[in-house]
């Protein structure tokens, strides 16, 4: 009478999804690599999002990064060089039951893929992309990508590159229709997951900027930012990545910043003298190419016969 | 026919009404007035009357060329008879020009012969415009030199009678003109720009309906000729459209919902239809950002359980090389339709040319095998792309379908296909995936295997364009990659293995056999029927499977003397400075053919970027076999 359940037993999911159910097998990057930071983070969030690893579609391009989707247990799609996006959004355009990551780097989407990257901020279809930014091309072994810094010599460039480099996070946010933006670094994993956890929950093309070592090539560039947390400017906001006390407590340099605010977002992602970290700017009510694609399915084989008969008739004479 | 008081001051002779077997017309004019629609309501109502029709659009490769300029001729070849039209055919009857210079382009092109009538504009003749007075009169002359019957006609002025502005309404005006010409029942032509114009209201309707009007009594008053072309079926249900539309509506009674394109000429206008199309039955148009990605946004959906579908033309499909390679590689389901222009770059956009087929063959680096097949007709275009799903999922791959400039934009009728449900793609397959299946469980036999989709339990796995292992593993061991290409290639020959040999046209034996493939089908043919009327042993032999190739060619070929092919492509002519039997280029399916028969196949090809007509091909078919005799035509 007052809504008390007769049956008491608990309810036992059918399936219940642990770590190792996401588990691809040994990932073979260099050891103290950045990524595997990444790639634990994206195999927690699908464990406590229990997101069943058929449903998971893990998109990358080449390089380094894009190794990504074979190191997790999940339906993968390891394809050409800087061509992640128009995968990943082709894999959701009829798939809205998906879940679409999209792991991918400096050069696969800064430089060769560079078209799709502004276009994949247009379509804005519901998936997280991260760029692994090391600042190089690591699997070619050490050449200047887009977003090596000044004098760092490389295989290409051995007295360095001749052009300042762009910046990831900031060049995103000048995209149209981009809906979200966040900036993060591999070697904060609480950060890192609390970012990406962000940018899962939102639903758009969620661009996430991830700092990330690689010892091998490029181990001094993002050093002192490691070990000085004064060099980073932790972004805090309810609307923003969820900043914990231990995150409040490390990185002492902090500000609130509304999501919302586009400029000052863009102005921080561009600031030089601490690396702003957090969500720079969420637009949830940008429109959704998604929305468009899906049209039209769940119709039944009869009705589009009928439809295609119809079609016949304005041909017919 | 009620005689109608005499309307002009020059009375032109008496006619009979001539019955003939087939006609060719053309309306050739400035770009924008219309010609192409005047062209197509014509050959509308001559296929609803039960004529064979095959219409070409004249295209210039510029949106609004310069008026009255000699490359800018935009205009429309409507042929039609008592019988089957599968080709453009050779020199036009009768033209009716809105002007004096697009008639030289077409010269050029050889598209009129000595006698070919021309109802020409005559309002230049009294040009404000010294020069222009000047240039018709000119014209005018070298047209009659040249044997050209030009019979001066003040056209626009008729229409001016009753629409403010001619070059709106010359082109309905023409078609009146063309039925009464014909004996076409003008109610068929009234009913005709019904269905054009319905649209946009009945004043339309009625003000073009009285221009045709117009041009009948006008013809009937002025043009001395008059012809009937009879029926050929009737009462038949057909369907009227071009090749584009046809791959369009192929593509929907496959079941492919989701086609990803970027512009390309002449591809697009199956996205202009399917744009408004494709979402009737369900699907989805994507305007890529690039070619590469329209056919990465395809690979996606078809991995993701929706085989999809991309359009492009030569220098898009180069654009698309490296994802065609994965393709084949991570054996995902695709079609790809490539309408073929003129190479190589951006060479000739609004034109045919059959020259893509190597590099759809072997543009991928390193071994790409897959499908290719090529439609012959409008129909086949409909009827191919439905076929190239079943091949894409069945043989895990991309599927080429090679169709042309010729066949996008020829209009003809064929039989109304009855619609199969069982075309259309099933459901994704959700099922939980078998335990203890590898992602490629490839048959040692026949190279197949079945491919896990996203959201089967238990299928997870990689695709990779890396060389791997049955069970999708990245592997570069020796054992892995051998193992890899061998499958891939397998399923080529085990696809050949369920083919049936092609079968010769006109003889199964003989002294000389052409080899075509693609648009030429009609004018080969019909040229091969003009030399055996003539006592030739001749035969043709059209390929629709380009890879792998229908069986039994070696054997054919075995029956004939020789052996060549006809093609709209590049191949050096043998009697040219420094060409010998070593440094000879060949046409591109002679090269194939020669490689897989070890036959000695010679080729004519050429590439004046416009279709093949029956009677050119006889010319060089007569001139490979010896005996040059004139044409049963007098073609000059």
């Amino acid at each position: 009478m007052f809504g008390l359940p007769q049956d008491w037993s608990l309810e036992v999911p059918e399936r219940y999804f642990t770590l190792e159910s996401y588990d691809g097998g040994v990932a073979r990057w260099c050891p103290g690599c950045g990524d595997f930071a990444m790639l634990s983070a994206v195999q927690r969030i699908c464990r406590d999002q229990q997101v069943p690893p058929e449903k998971l579609a893990m998109v990358s391009g080449i390089g380094c990064s894009s190794r990504f989707p074979h190191y997790m247990h999940a339906y993968g799609f390891h394809g050409l060089h800087g061509r992640a996006l128009p995968v990943a959004c082709g894999i959701k355009a009829r798939r809205p039951d998906l879940t679409v990551w999209v792991a991918t780097g400096d050069g696969d989407c800064c430089s060769i893929g560079a078209g799709h990257w502004l276009h994949a901020a247009r379509y804005n279809m519901d998936m997280v992309v991260m760029v692994f930014d090391n600042s190089v091309y690591g699997l070619t072994k050490k050449q200047t990508s887009p977003t090596t810094p000044l004098g760092l010599s490389t295989n290409t460039h051995p007295d360095g590159g001749f052009l300042p480099p762009l910046d990831v996070a900031a060049t995103t946010l000048g995209f149209p229709n981009v809906s979200f933006v966040a900036r993060t670094v591999d070697w904060n994993p609480a950060h890192l997951y609390a970012t990406l956890e962000t940018a899962q929950r939102h639903r758009g093309t969620s661009f996430v900027h991830i700092l990330q070592r690689c010892p091998t090539y490029t181990g001094e560039v993002f050093e002192e930012l490691r070990r000085n947390p004064d060099r980073t400017l932790l972004l805090t906001h309810p609307e923003g990545v969820p900043a914990d006390d231990t995150l409040r407590r490390m990185y002492k340099h902090q500000q609130e910043h509304d999501p919302r605010d586009f400029a000052a977002g863009h102005a921080l992602a561009l600031r030089k003298d601490r690396l702003a970290i957090g969500l720079l700017y969420r637009n949830p009510e940008a429109p959704r190419y998604d929305d468009f694609t899906v049209k039209g399915l769940g119709m039944t084989r009869e009705q589009k016969v009928a439809a295609l008969e119809r079609e016949l008739d304005r041909f017919s004479i | 026919m009620t005689v109608a008081p005499p309307a002009a001051t020059t009375q032109p002779p008496r006619r009979t009404r001539q019955r003939v077997s087939e006609r060719i017309v053309e309306i050739v004019s400035d770009s924008g007035e219309g010609a192409q629609k005047a062209g197509q309501t014509f050959g509308t109502v001559c296929a609803k009357l039960g004529n064979g029709v095959w219409t070409v659009e004249i295209i210039p490769a510029e949106i609004k060329p310069p008026a009255r300029s000699r490359a800018g001729a935009s205009g429309i070849r409507v042929r039609f008879g008592d019988h089957e039209i599968t080709n453009r055919g050779d020199r036009a009857d009768l033209v009716v020009a809105f002007n004096e210079q697009v008639l030289y382009g077409r010269i050029g092109s050889r598209a009129y012969r000595p006698g070919t009538i021309v109802l020409l504009e005559s309002k230049w003749a009294e040009d404000p415009q010294p020069e222009v007075r000047e240039q018709y009169a000119t014209a005018l002359g070298e047209f009659r030199e040249q044997g050209l019957e030009v019979i001066e006609l003040p056209l626009e002025k008729a229409c001016l009678e009753i629409v403010g502005d001619a070059r709106v309404g010359k082109n309905m005006f023409v078609v009146g003109l063309l039925c009464e010409v014909f004996g076409c029942d003008i109610e068929r032509a009234l009913a005709e720009v019904r269905e054009v114009f319905g649209r946009k209201g009945e004043e339309v309707v009625r003000s073009n309906q009285e221009l045709v009007r117009r041009g009948w009594a006008f013809a009937e008053a002025h043009v001395p000729y008059a012809w009937e072309v009879p029926a050929w079926r009737a009462g038949e249900p057909v369907l009227v459209m071009n090749g584009n539309q046809a791959v369009g509506l192929g593509i929907m009674a496959a079941g492919m919902e989701m086609v990803a394109m970027y512009p390309i000429t002449p591809a697009t206008s199956v996205s202009h239809y399917l744009g408004r199309a494709l979402p009737v039955v369900g699907g989805f148009l994507h305007q890529a950002e690039d070619e590469i990605a329209a056919v990465g946004f395809a690979i996606g959906a078809s991995y993701a359980g929706q085989t999809a579908c991309t359009i492009t033309s030569g220098p898009g499909l180069a654009l698309k090389t490296e994802f065609l390679g994965l393709a084949v590689m991570a054996e995902i389901p695709l079609v790809v339709v490539v309408v073929q222009r003129g190479g190589p770059s951006t060479g000739l956009p609004t034109k045919v040319e059959q020259a893509d087929l190597l590099a759809t063959l072997f543009g991928a680096p390193g071994d790409s095998p897959k499908i290719v097949i090529a439609p012959a007709t409008i129909e086949e275009c409909f009827h191919f792309v439905v076929l190239a799903r079943k091949l894409a999922e069945e043989f895990r791959g991309p599927v080429v379908v090679l169709t042309d400039a010729n066949l996008a934009t020829g209009v003809a009728p064929f039989p109304r296909p009855a619609i199969d449900p069982a075309w259309l793609a099933p459901p994704i397959d959700q099922t939980p995936w078998p335990t203890g299946i590898a992602p490629y469980d490839w048959d040692p036999e026949t190279g197949l295997s079945a491919r896990p989709i996203p959201g089967q339990r238990g299928g997870e796995y990689v695709v990779t364009g890396l060389a791997h292992t049955r069970g999708g593993k990245v592997a570069y061991d020796a054992f892995s990659n051998q193992e890899g290409c061998d499958m891939r290639s397998r399923k080529l020959a085990a696809l050949a293995r369920t083919l049936k040999p092609p079968r010769p046209h006109g003889a199964e034996a003989g002294e000389l056999l052409v080899v075509g493939w693609g648009s030429t089908l009609g004018a080969i043919e019909e040229a091969v029927d003009l030399l055996r009327a003539d006592g030739h042993s001749v035969a043709s032999l059209h390929l629709r499977f380009l890879s792998p190739f229908e069986p039994g060619l070696a054997e054919i070929f075995g029956r004939f003397e020789k052996v060549m092919t006809v093609e709209i492509n590049y191949s050096d002519d043998p009697a040219a400075p420094l060409i010998t039997d070593e440094t000879r280029r060949r046409a591109q399916l002679a090269q194939l053919l020669r490689e897989r028969t070890l036959v000695d196949v010679d080729c004519w090809s050429t590439v004046p970027g416009q279709p093949l007509g029956p009677v050119q091909i006889a010319e060089q078919v007569r001139a490979r076999l010896g005996a040059a005799t004139t044409s049963p035509r007098g073609v000059v």
